[in-house]
């Protein structure tokens, strides 16, 4: 009863079909509008932020040790009189390399992984399932601390244990897209017109997984982010001075018991706003690919 | 007893408000059969929703009147609704196994509806569930109580669903679309149900369908709905043969009828004189004792079970056989898509059955078997528009490029009747008909010798089969083609074929010439299947 | 008896599964044991330990042996529930691990509880009403709970709770130290007072564990009210709804008895994802409020590179979570009366 027949519009329907989408979206959901531009600032600090910050974010001042936010210091400072603001915004740069880098790898993995076994079957899929099936029968966050404190306390480990941990949910999302199309008409229909399984895998059937991908990887880069904060919070990764927001919150948490909360509470504002940014972006993506599946 | 006027309906969507009825008025006599037929979109399940006041999120009814046996339905509450729904109206839908709860006993499920309108009491409950299923001739009545609708065949789970409808003696049954899905013979049986509880109960009953036939059958006055109006109502002969409105006449000429030509879909201005295709009695395709066993779960599953037979060069042979019987395996045996398990496929001469389907997308035969995929939706990639489409086995097999390329897409436009500017737009841009375009232009690219089209107009509208049919038919005789054409639907097969395969169970149970399959069946399933077949009255007017 | 009871057969083969995911599990935990880059002695002799000592360590553990003999003899101290001696507390890592698990899970079920009983009729309000003040609650709740780090909501809570508003007791541990441990029969503070009728004790323990109860409730309930949401959604608009409504049952019923029983199907399915967050924010929540759970023991031995306690921290973590997610599944089998049969 939804088969509308399709509107009339000129040879370039398409691009402007998508662009108007693209504005209707925005314009319905002020929201995704808002974590578009959060999701620049963010970009902005990571890119430029050392160069901006009106502090040395490694500097102590010893005489100024926990000061309360003022003008001077937006944020207040530390315990040995580093500038809180500085160091939040400098963060910024590290803690979203280490989830992009961790993101990007496991999204790479898990699709090749994820469209082989999802297209060809048989014991491939048998021997991943059974793979996938052992990462995710550890709680995925202990798996990474075990995985960390096994290869060593550094930057590069914590990126690969984020990595190996999100892995598991790309090779299934791919295995699953690739797998509801394996025999869709359009995939034979390739077949038929002289495309071999690889080709039809490649160009045919794997861009059309691309979306729900998408949506993926930006909802995966917030949670990316939190597993990277938290495993610095425990002491893993990440070692001070360096700022880090899952340091700095640790750091902070001792001094909340006595009030100074400003040294605990700013760079965890920060992560969170990172973090939501990064979900409310894929919760818009979501509903640029697919207003239906909205929820 | 019902009378409805100037009703509207109208959705709240993102695109705007988009009117689904636009003010339509008729009366429903007690005892009546009334028959809606539209195609898709024409808003005649939105009516029997909007009547039912289950219309879904966003739905409103905007103006008009609607009164039951006195009760206002439009401005009835919530409460007094609910009494009416399932005692007085209650309706049955297609697609039935959906229709029913997964996780509940259908037992409860129809106790759930007798307790509503307290008609059982939580002792007599049971019995009464089961004398509501011996109601619907369900055999074995209590042992099906405690069946899940998944442990059931589509049309056990359709008389379910006319238990839940009928438990509560309604006055009124509205079924929409109740055997869409369902085999033909599974169809008549059901539809023959229906009939005879709604005339053993005295009830009234409005029938909701696409198909002109079935509506003629069954009805006592049929009502043809186009864009949420009604362009003509009338009883089903006089429809049938003398249709006063344009769009009536279009519909009752694309309903295929015993006796006619395959240009009598068309309407009359559109009919062209048929150009006669050529067989050779040489073979072009000769296949032997075709075998296909699957591993399944609880033991092999025998798909095809040895089938033989022979095509022509320049014949079209029809595949006909209802879900389950083995055609769509052929088929994809045939195009080498599948392996068979075992026995020879002659093509030229020459046996395909042995090369690999991973192999022979290399194979120079590729470009000479080509096919017509069911749902033409399906069958194009989202991401391509119908140019990328059309240029794919250009490229691929044909290995051509450039000016040469562009100039043969558009010439391929052009022979499937696809405008030219149409060509830029993806399959979410076209409609169903030019998305058929769109699929038939890539079978042809290559100037096949041999098409299999796999049920191409399943999943269209009857006025739009109609032109896609004699589409192919003037495709065969310019390109001097041979089909294997796979439907359930012998009458459409009829208008195209010169010869027919009737297949039960993965083996052929009857073969022959089309007309002679059709005029004297030999095996019974052949006679059940034609006899379950909506038969609609004959035209006055002769066809061209 | 198999080939008639699908059902029976079906909750047979799902434990059977859990074998290999077993095996897969050990296998993982000796290769982060065993197969580190560098010399595994020196990691586990620990970080103060001199040449005899490593050298000590090495034989001890069998490391001067081969790989696969080397894991023959994991799995068969495995079995004698030997995972190693912890090098700050002296102790066997299994006892320590078992002394602590009941804090622990204490914690972890308090807030699993909490979450659902808030999410699960969250997501049906929202579902039902769509576009209402439920319904935008709902979904901010889900997006701000999915993007609270578990370790940050623990610190804002103690601020505002314990020093600004003062209502809630210092953050540490399970009990303050006016009151005396309940005695030890299940090890959970809740149950044991309750047990032994010492409503004081209980009410302290109750105190206490509120606010970290609370922080993992509140990153939890997220993933559990969206999903709800979500597969309400999706059982109102099917087909079998209108059946339903269109054969008159009352809006309770639909809504109740026909469209919540088919969402919880999917809720059910979700429950292992959740557990899997909430017992790595378990972690950090036990260092946040210093709960004396398997979690902070595990923060603990990485300061002081205590290998072989956190190896068999994630070990048992692992254990654990198999078992939940087998139970998870068997109640999944309760509950879809299509498990073990062929869909037609």
């Amino acid at each position: 009863m939804t088969d509308m027949p399709a509107p009339a519009k000129s040879a370039n329907a398409r691009q402007s079909g998508s662009f108007e989408h693209l504005v209707y979206v925005l314009r319905a959901n002020p929201v995704t509008l808002l974590a578009f531009g959060l999701f620049a600032f963010l970009i902005f600090c990571a890119l430029f932020g050392p160069s901006v910050v009106p502090y040395d974010p490694l500097e102590t001042n010893a005489a100024k040790a926990l000061q309360p936010p003022s003008m001077e210091h937006w944020f207040g400072t530390d315990q040995i009189g580093r500038d809180v603001f500085s160091r939040v915004i400098v963060a910024t740069r590290l803690d979203l390399s280490i989830s992009v880098a961790a993101v990007a790898l496991s999204f790479v993995v898990g699709s090749i992984l994820g469209a082989i076994a999802g297209y060809w079957g048989g014991w491939l899929d048998i021997i991943l399932n059974r793979f996938l099936d052992t990462i995710m029968a550890f709680p995925l966050f202990v798996l990474a601390m075990g995985i960390v404190a096994a290869l060593g306390n550094t930057i590069e480990n914590i990126i690969y244990a984020t990595a190996i941990i999100n892995m598991p949910f790309y090779a299934r999302l791919v295995r699953a897209e690739v797998n509801i199309r394996r025999d869709a008409g359009f995939a034979r229909a390739a077949k038929l017109s002289g495309n071999s399984d690889l080709r039809v895998l490649a160009l045919h059937i794997f861009p059309n997984a691309l979306p729900p991908m998408m949506v993926q990887v930006s909802l995966n880069l917030g949670w990316a982010i939190l597993n990277a904060a938290g495993l610095s919070f425990i002491g893993l990764g990440v070692r001070p001075p360096t700022p880090e927001w899952g340091i700095m919150v640790a750091e902070g948490a001792n001094f909340i018991v006595s009030g100074e909360w400003w040294l605990a509470v700013f760079p965890g504002l920060w992560l969170m706003i990172a973090v939501f940014t990064f979900n409310l972006l894929g919760d818009g993506l979501r509903d640029i690919v697919d207003p239906r599946k909205r929820t | 007893m019902l009378n409805v006027r100037n009703l509207a309906v109208s959705f709240q969507t993102r695109r705007g408000q988009v009117d689904a009825v636009r003010g339509i008025s008729f009366d429903l006599a007690k005892g009546e059969i009334l028959g809606i037929v539209g195609e898709s979109g024409s808003g005649k399940s939105v009516t029997s929703y909007a009547l039912m006041r289950i219309l879904d999120a966003g739905g409103v009814i905007r103006a008009g009147e609607a009164s039951y046996s006195g009760t206002d339905l439009r401005r009835a509450s919530e409460r007094n609704m609910r009494d009416i729904r399932g005692r007085e109206i209650s309706m049955i839908f297609q697609n039935p196994r959906a229709a029913l709860n997964p996780i509940r006993k259908v037992g409860h499920q129809i106790e759930d509806v007798l307790r509503q309108h307290g008609r059982a009491t939580r002792q007599d409950a049971r019995t009464k569930a089961i004398a509501a299923l011996e109601a619907v001739r369900i055999k074995d009545a209590a042992a099906r109580y405690d069946a899940y609708p998944f442990e059931l065949s589509g049309g056990m789970c359709q008389r379910i669903v006319c238990a839940i409808a009928l438990a509560c003696d309604p006055k009124l049954l509205i079924a929409d679309e109740p055997t869409t899905g369902l085999d033909i013979t599974t169809q008549k049986a059901v539809m023959d149900l229906v009939r005879d509880l709604i005339r053993d109960r005295g009830m009234s009953s409005i029938l909701i369908t696409h198909d002109l036939g079935l509506a003629a059958q069954y009805c006592d006055r049929i009502m043809v709905m186009k864009d949420g109006q009604i362009v003509e109502q009338g009883d089903p002969v006089q429809i049938f043969s003398d249709p006063q409105h344009a769009y009536s006449r279009k519909l009752v000429d694309a309903t295929p009828r015993e006796g006619e030509s395959i240009r009598s879909l068309l309407p009359p201005e559109e009919r062209k004189a048929l150009i006669p295709h050529k067989v050779h009695p040489r073979p072009l395709l000769e296949v032997t004792d075709l075998v296909k066993t699957y591993q399944g779960k609880s033991g092999p599953v025998h798909a095809v079970r040895g089938i033989s037979f022979r095509i022509d060069q320049g014949q079209s042979v029809g595949l006909v056989g209802e879900s389950g019987c083995g055609k769509s395996t052929t088929s994809e045996i045939l195009v080498r898509l599948l392996d068979p398990t075992s026995g020879t496929i002659l093509f030229d001469g020459q046996d395909i059955a042995g090369i690999p389907a991973q192999r022979f997308v290399k194979d120079p035969r590729r470009a000479d078997i080509q096919m017509v995929f069911q749902d033409a939706t399906d069958s194009l990639n989202p991401r391509h528009s119908a140019r990328q489409t059309i240029a794919e086995p250009l490229r691929r097999l044909g290995g051509m490029g450039g000016s040469a390329l562009a100039a043969r897409i558009e010439e391929l436009a052009a022979l499937v009747g696809l405008p030219l500017p149409l060509l830029d737009r993806f399959p979410h841009q076209l409609s169903g008909g030019q998305k058929a375009r769109v699929g038939i232009a890539r079978a042809v690219a290559l100037n096949p010798r041999f098409l299999i089209l796999d049920e191409p107009t399943a999943a269209l509208d009857v006025s739009i089969q109609a032109v896609v049919l004699n589409l192919l038919v003037d495709l065969r005789a310019k390109l001097g083609l041979s089909y294997l054409f796979v439907s359930h639907d012998l009458h459409v097969v009829r208008l195209l074929c010169d010869h027919v395969l009737v297949m039960k169970d993965g083996a052929i149970v009857e073969e022959g010439p089309a007309h002679r399959v059709m005029s004297e069946p030999t095996h019974p399933y052949t006679r059940e299947l034609l006899a379950a077949a909506p038969k609609p009255p004959a035209r006055r007017i002769a066809a061209a | 008896m198999l080939r008639t009871h699908p059902r029976l057969r079906a909750v047979l083969l799902r434990c059977a599964q859990a074998i290999p995911v077993v095996v897969g599990v050990v296998v993982i935990s000796f290769v982060l044991t065993r197969a580190l880059p560098g010399d595994p002695a020196v990691y586990f002799a620990g970080v103060m330990a001199d040449e005899a000592s490593i050298q000590e360590t090495r034989v001890a553990m069998g490391l001067d042996k081969p790989l696969p003999q080397q894991f023959l003899i994991y799995v068969g101290e495995l079995m004698r529930g030997d995972l190693g001696q912890s090098l700050t507390s002296g102790r066997a890592v299994a006892t320590d691990l078992a002394n602590r698990l009941p804090a622990s899970l204490e914690l972890t079920l308090t807030a699993l509880l909490l979450a659902c009983a808030i999410a699960i009729p969250l997501g049906v309000l929202a579902a039902t009403r769509p576009g209402t003040w439920v319904d935008h609650l709902c979904r901010v709740i889900v997006t701000a709970g999915v993007s609270l780090p578990t370790f940050f909501t623990g610190i804002v809570l103690i601020y505002v709770f314990y020093y600004l508003l003062g209502i809630a007791p210092s953050p540490l541990g399970r009990l303050d130290f006016i009151y005396l441990e309940p005695e030890h029969v299940t090890g959970f503070y809740l149950i044991d007072a309750a047990i032994a009728g010492d409503w004081e004790t209980w009410w302290g323990a109750a105190k206490q564990l509120i606010l970290p109860a609370g922080t993992l409730a509140l990153f939890t309930l997220a993933p559990v009210a969206r999903m709800t949401r979500a597969a309400m959604l999706t059982a109102l608009s099917s087909d079998f709804i209108r059946t339903a409504r269109a054969a008159g049952l009352s809006r309770s019923r639909v809504l109740y008895g026909y469209a919540f029983r088919n969402a919880l199907l999917p809720v059910v399915t979700t429950l292992g994802m959740v557990f899997s967050f909430a017992l790595g924010a378990n972690v950090l929540v036990e260092k946040v409020f210093a709960w004396p759970g398997i979690g902070s023991y595990a923060v603990e031995a990485l300061v002081v590179s205590d290998y072989a306690a956190v190896q068999g921290f994630v070990l048992a973590m692992a254990l654990l979570f198999v078992l939940l997610n087998l139970v998870i599944d068997l109640l999944y089998t309760a509950i879809d009366p299509r498990i073990g049969f062929d869909s037609k």
